[in-house]
C-alpha cells in the first residue's frame, strides 16, 4: 500500500520544549485519518509539518513515496497538491469570491475558469450567492465554510484539517461533515483531520491515531480505537454526555438504561452494563415541556453557561449533568439564565452506545 | 485684556467667523507644510516600513536577530524624536554658515517641510512596520497553504496590512499639524511667510491675545478632526469592501 504521506520518527522541539516525539505514521491514499488528542497534544504542529509550514527537528516526512526536502522551492510545489484548513479561520479582507478564487489565481488559471470553479466550490459548501459578500462580515460558520471552499477549489490530493468543526453550531457542523465525506467519497481526497471530538472521528474516519503529549499512544482502525476502555478514551478527548449504567430490554423493543436515578431510553437491544453517549446537538432544549414523541424527557436547571461564539454550551443538571448547545438568539428569546428551569428532549435513536 | 474664559471663547468664535485673510493664510500654510511633509514621508516611510515588517521574525540566526532588534529599537527611538531637536539640527544645516547654507532655505516653508519630514518618516515607518508585522505570520502561512509563492504571499501580507498603513498616515499627520518646536526654529515664525497655526498661537499667547490664540487653537483642532474623520471613513469603507 502506498502512503499519501508518511512520517518516520518525527521530533519537533520549539525553544527547548518538546512538541512531538518519535511520531511515525502513514496515511493511505483515499482514507480519512483522524488525529485525536486533547488540546496541546501536538496535533496542530503535526499538521503544520505535513503542510511543510514547520520543519521537523529530527525525522523525515515522505510525500507519495518521496522524501520531502524542506527547501522553499520544493515545499511550495508539493503544497500545491495539499489543501489546509486552519483552526483559526483567517479570510482575506475582500469579497468571498476573491477569497475562494485566490488559490487558482496564484496558480495562474484564466478568469473564466476561475469564475466557474468558484461557483462550484461555493455550491459544495452551500454558500451559493455569497460571491460578492465581504468575507470579514460572515458568521463564524460561514467563514469556516469559505475556508473549506478555498482548500477544496484546487481539488487537492490531500486535505489537512485542524479542528474543522470546533465552535460550530449544529447546522454548520453537519454541512462541514457532509462536505468532508463527499470530498473523500467522490473525489477520493485523502483527509487528515485533527479533532478532540471522538464521535466526529468515529463518524468520519477510517483510521485514527491517539496523541498525547506529542507521542502516538495508539494507532489503528477506528473500531479498534473505540474498543479501548472508555476511561482511556476520556483521557484523549473531551467526552460529554457519556453515561454508564445497567441496561434492560423493554417491551417495546428498546432498552432502558438505569443511570443512578435517571433512566434513558435507547433504540438499542442491549442488556447489562453499558456506556452510552448523546451528542449535545441532538438534545432539544425548551423552557416549557415539549409535546413530542421523543422518548427521553428531563427537567433540570442550568448550572453553567459557556460562550462559543454564535452558540452557547450549557450544562444542565437533570439528575445527571447534560451538555446541550443552543444558539445565542434562542437563548435570549427564551429569556434563559443561570438556574433557569429547562426541559431536555431527545429521541431514543439519538442515544449511541460506546 | 480679556478676563473670563467665556469672554475669550466668545471673541474667539467672532474671530473665526470674521475669516480674516491673515488667519486664512496661516491655516493654508499649516496644511501645506504638514500635508507635504506627510505625503513625502509616506512615499519614503511606507515602503521601508513594509520591508521591515515583512522580514520580522524571519532571521533565525543570532546575528540576524541582533540586527533585527537593533534596527527596530532605532526606529522606535526616532519615532519619539523631540521636534525641537530636529529643528535645531535642521537649523544648523541650513543656516548661512552651515553645510547647506548656500541653498538659502532657512526661514522658508521648505525648511519647515524638511523639519516635519524628518519627524514623520520614523513614525510612518514604525506604525507601518508593526501593522505589517502583526498580520505577517498568519496571512503569509494562509497564502502559502493555498499555493502562493513566497512573493505572492508577501504581496498578500501587504494588502492585508493596508488599513494599518492608513493609520500610520493619520498618526503622522496628527503629529505634524500639532508640532511647533521644530518649525518655530527653522521657519522663524515670519508673518505672512512662515507663520502657521501652532507658531501663531505661541506668538499670540506671548502678546496676551488669548482670544486670537484660542480661535487659532479651535481652527487647528477642527482641521485635525476633519482630516481624521475623512481618513477614518476611508478606513471603514476599506473594511466593508
Amino acid at each position: 500500500m502506498q502512503f499519501q504521506v508518511e512520517t518516520r520518527n518525527l521530533y519537533k522541539e520549539y525553544s527547548g520544549k518538546k512538541i512531538l516525539s518519535d511520531v511515525s505514521l502513514g496515511v493511505e491514499i483515499g482514507e480519512i485519518f483522524a488525529l485525536i488528542g486533547p488540546n496541546g497534544a501536538g496535533k496542530t504542529t503535526l499538521l503544520r509539518i505535513l503542510d511543510f509550514l514547520d520543519e521537523p527537528s529530527k525525522g523525515t516526512v515522505w510525500f507519495q513515496g518521496a522524501r520531502v526536502n524542506f527547501s522553499e522551492r520544493n515545499t511550495q510545489a508539493l503544497r500545491r497538491g495539499i489543501g489546509m484548513v486552519f483552526q483559526q479561520t483567517l479570510l482575506f479582507n475582500t469579497s468571498v469570491s476573491n477569497n475562494v478564487a485566490y488559490p487558482l489565481k496564484v496558480r495562474g488559471e484564466n478568469e473564466r475558469e476561475i469564475e466557474q470553479r468558484v461557483k462550484e466550490a461555493l455550491k459544495i459548501v452551500q454558500l451559493e450567492g455569497f460571491e460578492s459578500n465581504n468575507a470579514l462580515k460572515l458568521s463564524g460558520g460561514e467563514a469556516q465554510r469559505v475556508a473549506l471552499a478555498q482548500a477544496l477549489i484546487t481539488d487537492p490530493e490531500l486535505l489537512l484539517l485542524d479542528e474543522p468543526t470546533a465552535n460550530l453550531d449544529p447546522r454548520n457542523l453537519s454541512i462541514v461533515e457532509e462536505v468532508l465525506s463527499w470530498a473523500n467519497r467522490e473525489r477520493k481526497t485523502t483527509i487528515i483531520m485533527a479533532t478532540h471530538n471522538m464521535f466526529q472521528a468515529e463518524a468520519l474516519a477510517d483510521r485514527a491515531a491517539l496523541i498525547m503529549e506529542g507521542r502516538i499512544e495508539k494507532i489503528g482502525k477506528i473500531q479498534e480505537i473505540f474498543t479501548l476502555p472508555s476511561k482511556t478514551l476520556t483521557k484523549f478527548a473531551r467526552l460529554e454526555n457519556v453515561f454508564s449504567g445497567v441496561s434492560r430490554l423493554s417491551k417495546e423493543g428498546t432498552s432502558v438504561i438505569d443511570i443512578d436515578e435517571v433512566q434513558i431510553e435507547a433504540a438499542l437491544q442491549r442488556s447489562g452494563n453499558v456506556s452510552v453517549y448523546v451528542r449535545p446537538e441532538d438534545i432539544i432544549l425548551s423552557s416549557q415541556p415539549l409535546i413530542s414523541s421523543a422518548r427521553n424527557r428531563f427537567e433540570g436547571r442550568i448550572t453553567e453557561i459557556s460562550d462559543q461564539g454564535s452558540i452557547l454550551r450549557l450544562r444542565v443538571k437533570a439528575g445527571k449533568d447534560f451538555t446541550v448547545q443552543i444558539t445565542k438568539r434562542s437563548f435570549n428569546e427564551m429569556q434563559l439564565n443561570m438556574d433557569s428551569t429547562v426541559f431536555l428532549t431527545f429521541k431514543a435513536s439519538a442515544v449511541q452506545i460506546i | 485684556m480679556e478676563t473670563s474664559f467665556l469672554e475669550v471663547l466668545l471673541r474667539a468664535f467672532q474671530l473665526i467667523f470674521s475669516l480674516s485673510p491673515e488667519v486664512l493664510s496661516i491655516t493654508l500654510l499649516s496644511l501645506r507644510v504638514s500635508g507635504t511633509a506627510v505625503l513625502i514621508g509616506a512615499l519614503i516611510g511606507v515602503p521601508i516600513g513594509m520591508v521591515l515588517g515583512l522580514v520580522q521574525f524571519r532571521g533565525k540566526r543570532n546575528l540576524m536577530h541582533f540586527i533585527d532588534i537593533t534596527l527596530r529599537s532605532i526606529v522606535n527611538t526616532f519615532m519619539g524624536l523631540p521636534p525641537v531637536v530636529v529643528g535645531l539640527v535642521v537649523y544648523l544645516l541650513l543656516t548661512a554658515s552651515g553645510p547647506l547654507g548656500v541653498l538659502g532655505l532657512l526661514y522658508t516653508p521648505t525648511a519647515m517641510i524638511i523639519t516635519q519630514l524628518i519627524m514623520v518618516v520614523p513614525i510612518i515607518i514604525g506604525v507601518t512596520m508593526s501593522a505589517v508585522g502583526s498580520v505577517e505570520k498568519a496571512v503569509r502561512e494562509k497564502a502559502l497553504s493555498l499555493g502562493a509563492t513566497d512573493r505572492q504571499a508577501a504581496w498578500m501580507v501587504l494588502r492585508e496590512a493596508r488599513m494599518g498603513v492608513l493609520t500610520a498616515i493619520i498618526v503622522a499627520f496628527g503629529a505634524a499639524i500639532s508640532e511647533v518646536g521644530g518649525i518655530l526654529i527653522t521657519g522663524g515664525n515670519i508673518r505672512w511667510v512662515t507663520r502657521t497655526l501652532t507658531t501663531a498661537i505661541v506668538v499670540e499667547v506671548e502678546l496676551g491675545n488669548f482670544a486670537l490664540a484660542i480661535s487659532l487653537g479651535i481652527i487647528l483642532l477642527s482641521l485635525a478632526f476633519a482630516i481624521n474623520l475623512t481618513l477614518t471613513i476611508i478606513q471603514l469603507r476599506g473594511i466593508k469592501r
